[in-house]
């Protein structure tokens, strides 16, 4: 097996493992950190995947698209953390509300 | 503080019961498998986009591939990008109250002086990494990152802005980077009728341009997202 598919296999195994997490736990700070592990998941895929050219070089298109997803990817866990808070803020918990009871 | 109360509850967290927990392992298990197989079948040869873009590397006005995909080829995903992060801190500012300044303590000896060494040294690099961005790896998004970690080691230690150029100053820093990308995108439609296009024999001084306000624009989002809420103005309404 080349590196390549390692490094795509170890980044499926992260998204899973994220997705896993999300549904599991109630808490919103323990979904927030899967979210997040899903993301290094789908980077660790995308950089992988560059590296597969038949000439051993890196595929800039999906390099790029790396950049910008982790710096976008910083400010959307800021914004759901100052969600998290303003949802611990309201209700007294920091978990989704299972019916409307506030 | 509100982080503690955080981590006490992370303690006591609920978590779903085991047949939920079985059947959502199983699940995800089965969707590994699916991404598996998709990244197994994805064809070798797919480089053609490559290729094009070995084909007009000349026209992009700087040598590196991953800075001439994210500013000229791709510059409308980075544009619209750029717009999802000043998104992020206008959520953040109105979901907020207004923060007093954040309580911190003067620094002690050693912090002020590795400050003293550490800021000019990682402007200097973030400045270098910039540059390099048009032939080597860098550019606006590294350079952005490492003016946030200086921007995050001032607030740390007691640093803030003058209060009376707050209020004007720091919006003009999270807007720039947007500003200048729209300004360049729009004067590129009016020049040669497309958005975006940079003539070659520009292109490179026009990213040079848009990536410099983009680093600083990006490392004053993310120093404002690390405040996690608008900070305290002179004449400000709570």
């Amino acid at each position: 097996m080349s590196s390549t598919f390692f490094f795509a296999l170890a980044g499926i195994g992260l998204f899973v493992l994220g997705l896993y997490g999300l549904i599991i736990y109630a808490h919103l700070l323990r979904k927030i950190l899967a979210i997040n592990i899903m993301g290094s998941g789908v980077f660790l895929v995308l950089a992988g995947l560059a590296h597969r050219l038949p000439d051993g070089t890196a595929d800039p298109i999906s390099h790029a698209m790396i950049i910008t997803g982790i710096v976008v990817a910083v400010a959307a866990t800021a914004l759901a953390l100052v969600l998290m808070l303003q949802v611990q803020h309201t209700t007294g918990q920091a978990v989704l509300p299972e019916k409307q009871k506030y | 503080m509100q982080i503690k109360v955080l981590s006490q509850k992370m303690e006591e967290d609920t978590i779903a019961s085991w047949p939920i927990r079985l059947t959502v392992g199983g699940i995800v298990l089965m969707i590994a498998v699916g991404l598996l197989y998709a990244i197994w079948s994805l064809s070798p040869d797919y480089a053609e986009l490559k290729w094009t873009l070995a084909a007009s590397m000349h026209e992009s006005g700087v040598s590196h591939p991953v800075t001439a995909v994210l500013m000229n080829f791709r510059g409308y995903d980075t544009l619209l990008e750029m717009g999802v992060l000043l998104l992020a801190v206008m959520g953040t500012w109105s979901l907020t109250p207004i923060k007093a300044a954040p309580e911190t303590h003067p620094p002690g000896l050693v912090q002020d002086g590795l400050l003293r060494l550490l800021i000019p040294l990682i402007t200097l690099v973030a400045g270098y990494v910039l540059w390099a961005g048009a032939y080597a790896p860098g550019g606006a998004f590294q350079a952005g990152a490492l003016l946030t970690a200086a921007g995050i080691l001032l607030l740390l230690s007691d640093w803030q802005l003058p209060a009376s150029l707050l209020p004007w100053l720091l919006r003009l820093l999270l807007v720039s980077g947007v500003a200048v990308f729209i300004g360049a995108a729009l004067s590129m439609l009016w020049l040669n009728t497309y958005l975006l296009a940079y003539p070659p024999q520009w292109a490179g001084s026009i990213i040079l341009l848009i990536e410099l306000c983009a680093t600083v624009s990006i490392s004053a989002i993310l120093v404002a997202l690390f405040l996690g809420g608008r900070p305290d103005e002179p004449g400000s309404t709570i």
